[in-house]
């Protein structure tokens, strides 16, 4: 009733879309970097869209389905193969007992996702399965997965499973690029920033550094300037967050960011462009582009509306 | 008559912050974690939670879920926004909750005061001065960050006043009470770190597997003893 992690990859933990509730402890959200691709696969399974999922980075895992199980795979393209046969991103596959789920090339994108039809069965830490590996909890005992772990997951019931032939639609997928523009709102300390840098922050590339993680991405480009020092005691942030250092250069809080900070505060991604950005790595670039709140929840209210649609299709099937 | 003042602005479009000045202040931390105690009773539909910092407090809730059940604001902000400030406005429903006191010993010997020569030093103090300065005052949580259960306090009386360390700890051991300027906080576990450590405490404020996992929360009060536990 589990999947065998013959090969762990680099980095493969179990998320779901994040602990909500624990802030004020410290206790970060953590959870997928890439949500909508979380909530797309699950979707597609008739999953709950917050059932546990693993995302992994390339090198990705090599795992064995000790049973029977419905999958979908989404985010990242890392050429996964079946038995050998190449299997498609945001489609519903099916595999034997005994069969073996390969990633063997990075095509696109730095996280993948893996969901099973029913779900992992993981016990939940404070209402999320996610792991937080700073505390060394949550997930899969709180850690990134080992060569051997066993994960358990619920059994499908049908003798012979239906695998529907549909796929996620395009509308619903991210814009997915290896130079993505993404959306902006404004931040608190925007207006700080001096006209050129405001300027240079909208019209110019930005680089992300080798030195980012799943906690933030320390960007690289024209060092901003602002027009006055300003000393910011803690307060709260956001994932997707863009933060002001002292260096002239930006952050971008992401998944496992730390819940307070006292940096500037330039902007924020909008939460249906940070797919855009959880999907670059090191050394790729980006531009930034400002809208609107009310654009910026419009965007979100469509794609949830489309989200819907998605989830009533697949119960049908 | 002294006019209440504060800012709100957006946190991205799924949070805001209510901000009500920039400093380190008993009366502004009182405001942040008065409105998180007002909105814990008061629940609206959408709300995730709330984060209360040293002079804000920041709301995060579903976009979606504010969209649907207030139509009549343009924007999910829009109606956050109207809550919080008619909240604000009719202050006398912002209780003020009496707060926690909370005990926690400290061994202050030598292998577990790893820089309590330099804060004395730095403040031409004994070491057992520097305890008593130390172990005198009450202070206050004013928030938590960081990391999980790490809370920031203050203020420690200037005379103990004392930077961080040029160069941060790879590991601070759990349990480690430091000094940050006039901040005080505990390591809740193997951490790095950069804060000045005085002493170290058994007291455990991070146990994860129960429903409220941390000890301390912002509006509390903690006082230091020394022990040689």
């Amino acid at each position: 009733m589990s999947i065998l992690i013959k090969k762990a990859g680099i980095l493969t933990t179990v998320q779901d879309l994040g602990r909500n509730g624990f802030r004020r402890f410290g206790i970060n959200q953590n959870g997928a970097m890439d949500k909508i691709a979380v909530r797309l696969i699950n979707s597609l399974l008739a999953n709950d869209e917050n059932t546990a999922v693993l995302e992994m980075h390339y090198p990705a895992a090599e795992i064995l389905f000790e049973e029977r199980a419905i999958f979908a795979l989404g985010g990242a393209d890392f050429s996964a193969e079946l038995n050998g046969k190449a299997l498609e991103n945001w489609r519903m596959h099916y595999a034997e007992k005994g069969s073996t789920l390969k990633f063997k090339d990075k095509i696109f994108g730095n996280r993948a996702y893996l969901a099973v039809k029913n779900g992992f069965k993981i016990e939940k830490w404070l209402g999320s399965a996610s792991t937080n590996l700073k505390a060394g909890i949550g997930g899969f005992q709180g850690r990134k997965l080992q060569n051997g772990d066993r994960l358990p997951f619920h059994q499908i019931t049908n003798r012979k499973p239906q695998i529907a032939n549909f796929k996620v639609s395009h509308l619903l997928i991210p814009f997915y690029s290896k130079f993505p523009t993404v959306r902006v709102v404004e931040g608190a300390e925007f207006e700080l920033l001096t006209a050129i840098s405001r300027e240079n922050f909208l019209n110019r590339n930005f680089t992300i550094t080798p030195n980012s993680d799943r906690m933030g991405f320390r960007l690289r480009g024209e060092p901003l300037q602002l027009l006055h020092e300003k000393e910011l005691v803690s307060s709260a942030v956001n994932f997707g967050t863009i933060q002001f250092l002292p260096d002239g250069q930006m952050i971008v809080l992401m998944a496992d960011h730390q819940t307070s900070g006292g940096y500037p505060r330039i902007a924020n991604v909008i939460p249906t462009d940070l797919p855009l950005l959880a999907q670059l790595g090191a050394n790729d670039k980006f531009a930034f582009h400002l809208i609107k709140i009310e654009e910026a929840e419009n965007l979100l209210m469509r794609f949830e509306k489309d989200l819907n649609f998605l989830k009533i299709a697949a119960k049908f099937i | 008559m002294k006019t209440e003042t504060f800012k709100i602005f957006p946190l991205g479009i799924d949070a805001l912050s209510v901000e009500f000045g920039n400093e380190i202040s008993f009366r502004l931390n009182d405001k942040a974690v008065n409105l998180a105690e007002y909105f814990k009773e008061k629940r609206f539909a959408g709300l995730i939670e709330t984060v209360p910092a040293y002079a804000s407090l920041t709301v995060f809730f579903d976009v979606f879920k504010v969209r649907k059940n207030f139509p009549e604001f343009a924007t999910a902000f829009e109606a956050v926004k109207n809550l919080i400030e008619n909240s604000l406005q009719n202050s006398a429903k912002l209780r003020k909750s009496k707060p926690r006191l909370i005990e926690i010993p400290v061994n202050f010997s030598k292998e577990f005061a790893l820089d309590l020569d330099f804060v004395a030093a730095q403040n031409n103090l004994t070491k057992e001065q520097a305890v008593e300065i130390f172990t005198e005052k009450t202070y206050r949580v004013f928030m938590l960050g960081f990391m999980p259960a790490f809370a920031y306090m203050g203020e420690v009386d200037e005379r103990i006043a004392a930077p961080r360390k040029q160069t941060p700890r790879l590991i601070v051991p759990k349990g480690s009470v430091g000094i940050a300027g006039r901040q005080t906080g505990i390591y809740p576990f193997d951490s790095p770190g950069g804060w000045q450590i005085i002493g170290r405490t058994d007291f455990e404020l991070f146990t994860p597997r129960i429903e409220n996992p941390c000890a301390l929360k912002a509006g509390d009060l903690v006082k230091f003893y020394a022990s040689d536990k």
